[in-house]
């Protein structure tokens, strides 16, 4: 088969491939932005026994590397405790790939939110208590939007190692666009021992991260009106 | 009747004793300057009269009402001491203006948030807000940045920003006023202008209670001084007694200062 007739089978394989690769991304968005929220809040409890659970939570996590962490939740419940409580499928392997995601990059975005919080100068809160406002109007009207703006550029960041951070998700087998790439090299629709598609995924990476980039400029130009 | 009477007030941060029993009154319409060397004590006693700090014993009392006293622990009176609170007003060294807000914003907040919690709000909302917008106008007009309304704080110099604090704690019509060092936190060149607001604003009798280390302005402004030192108040009077005082410590800090 000559390239331009591998192209169009591989390229859609790539598609569906990316597809899975996205769903990722955005669930483990979807889980690990407010996820973090909490630890956050827990790592700055006064409840000194959740202080240590969380900090030694966070250690672990941050400690280690995500791949070994996604090998354990996956076939730790199977090995150990004899119940495979993800089962055997694309579902089961999409749902362990996202919990491990998800408290991986929880505890992540829950240091970044810990430095957004305690950031804001204490003075601006108190300017707030002495013109009478409420605690929430002060969270809301005042260090809400500074927060924000001191987060964006450590949360592009994160994010954007996410999209690259998704492959690990190979290591369980997990049918994204790295394994779908790969599986033109084994053989698969009639096209075997070819390693360009596995270098064309790098493509969906970079406009993916592109996009990203855009974006999250755009949004720091936004907030570029006034300085924290 | 006095306007503010400061009771035996005390506080300790853990075992240090910062305040050891101050007590002064206030009569309004006066100027009290409050001097003392760095490290006395005079944040933490403006802090505990605005309640950013919560004396350990003692008693305040501003217009008459309660706003701190050490005896009364149920919730429900303390947050009618809270409310008391809202006829004073503090100026801070470092400003503490919201970034996020242009120079009227950060004036008008306040009033807005206040605002919303009438009961006529949703009825008479328009007519509110312009009555809002008015004020802010007027004082900002008051330090002179009627001209500046629509930048941000980061576009303002360290005098201006201290302006529109200041227009912003005036715009809540506070019955007295406390500043914490305001010129501190700027260049000496732009402390004449807060100096001179802070005149125009004794001029028209404004109550006020100011923490300064300048000595000239002090003398000139106030109707009372009190020197604190260690936590005590060590000296008061009139700027002319306060100026020739025989006080040893007192004659060594105000040496210090003419260097
Ligand atoms: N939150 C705090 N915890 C412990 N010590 C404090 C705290 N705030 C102030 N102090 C101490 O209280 C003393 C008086 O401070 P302050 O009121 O700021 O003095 P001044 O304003 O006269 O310079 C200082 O020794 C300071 O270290
Ligand atoms: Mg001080």
């Amino acid at each position: 088969m000559s390239l331009v007739e591998q192209f169009p089978i591989v390229f859609q394989s790539l598609n569906i491939g990316f597809l899975q690769t996205v769903k990722l991304f955005l669930v483990t968005l979807m889980g690990a932005l407010p996820l973090g929220l909490i630890i956050s809040f827990g790592s700055m409890s006064k409840f000194k026994p959740i202080k240590s659970i969380i900090k030694v939570l966070v250690w672990i996590v941050r400690g280690s590397p995500l791949m070994i962490q996604m090998l354990i939740i996956y076939y730790f419940p199977g090995l150990v405790f004899h119940n495979p409580i993800w089962g055997g499928g694309e579902d089961g392997r999409f749902w362990a790939a996202a919990v491990s995601f998800i408290i991986n990059y929880a505890c992540y975005f829950s240091e970044i939110y810990r430095g957004g919080i305690e950031g804001v100068p204490i003075g601006q809160q108190e300017a707030g208590y002495v013109l009478g406002m409420t605690k929430s109007e002060i969270f809301f009207k005042v260090t809400l939007l500074q927060m924000v703006k001191r987060i964006i550029p450590p949360m592009s960041n994160e994010i954007i190692t996410l999209v690259k951070d998704t492959s690990l998700a190979r290591i369980i087998a997990l049918q994204e666009i790295i394994w779908a790439g790969q599986a033109f090299l084994k053989g698969s629709q009639g096209i075997a021992g070819q390693i360009w598609p596995l270098f064309f995924t790098g493509v969906y990476y970079l406009v993916f991260c592109g996009v990203l980039t855009i974006l999250f400029g755009k949004l720091e130009k936004k907030l570029s009106y006034f300085k924290v | 009747m006095a306007i503010l009477e400061v009771k035996d007030i005390t506080k300790s941060f853990g075992k240090a004793k910062i305040l050891k029993g101050i007590s002064f009154s206030l009569e309004e319409g006066n100027v009290l300057s409050i001097i003392g060397s760095s490290g006395s004590g005079k944040t933490t006693l403006l802090r505990c009269i605005n309640g950013l700090d919560t004396a350990t014993t003692g008693k305040i009392t501003v217009n008459g009402q309660t706003v701190f006293d050490s005896d009364i622990t149920d919730k429900n009176q303390l947050k009618e001491l809270n409310k008391n609170k809202q006829n004073i007003g503090l100026v801070f060294q470092q400003f503490n203006l919201f970034p996020q807000y242009t120079t009227l914003e950060n004036v008008t907040l306040a009033m807005k948030l206040q605002a919303k919690r009438r009961d006529d709000y949703k009825k008479k909302r328009k007519e509110i807000l312009d009555e809002i917008d008015k004020t802010a106008k007027y004082f900002l007009d008051k330090v002179g940045l009627s001209d500046k309304l629509d930048l941000y704080p980061c576009q303002l110099s360290g005098g201006q920003q201290q302006r529109v604090s200041i227009a912003r704690a005036l715009a809540l019509r506070p019955k007295i006023l406390f500043f914490d060092e305001p010129t501190s936190a700027l260049d000496p060149e732009l402390t004449g202008e807060i100096l001179k607001t802070i005149r125009q604003l004794a001029e028209d009798n404004m109550t006020m209670v100011i923490v300064t280390h300048e000595m000239n302005f002090a003398k000139d402004v106030s109707d009372q001084i009190i020197f604190m030192d260690n936590g005590i108040i060590c000296g008061r009077g009139t700027p002319d007694e306060f100026f020739n005082s025989d006080n040893e410590r007192i004659r060594q800090f105000l040496q210090s200062y003419q260097k």
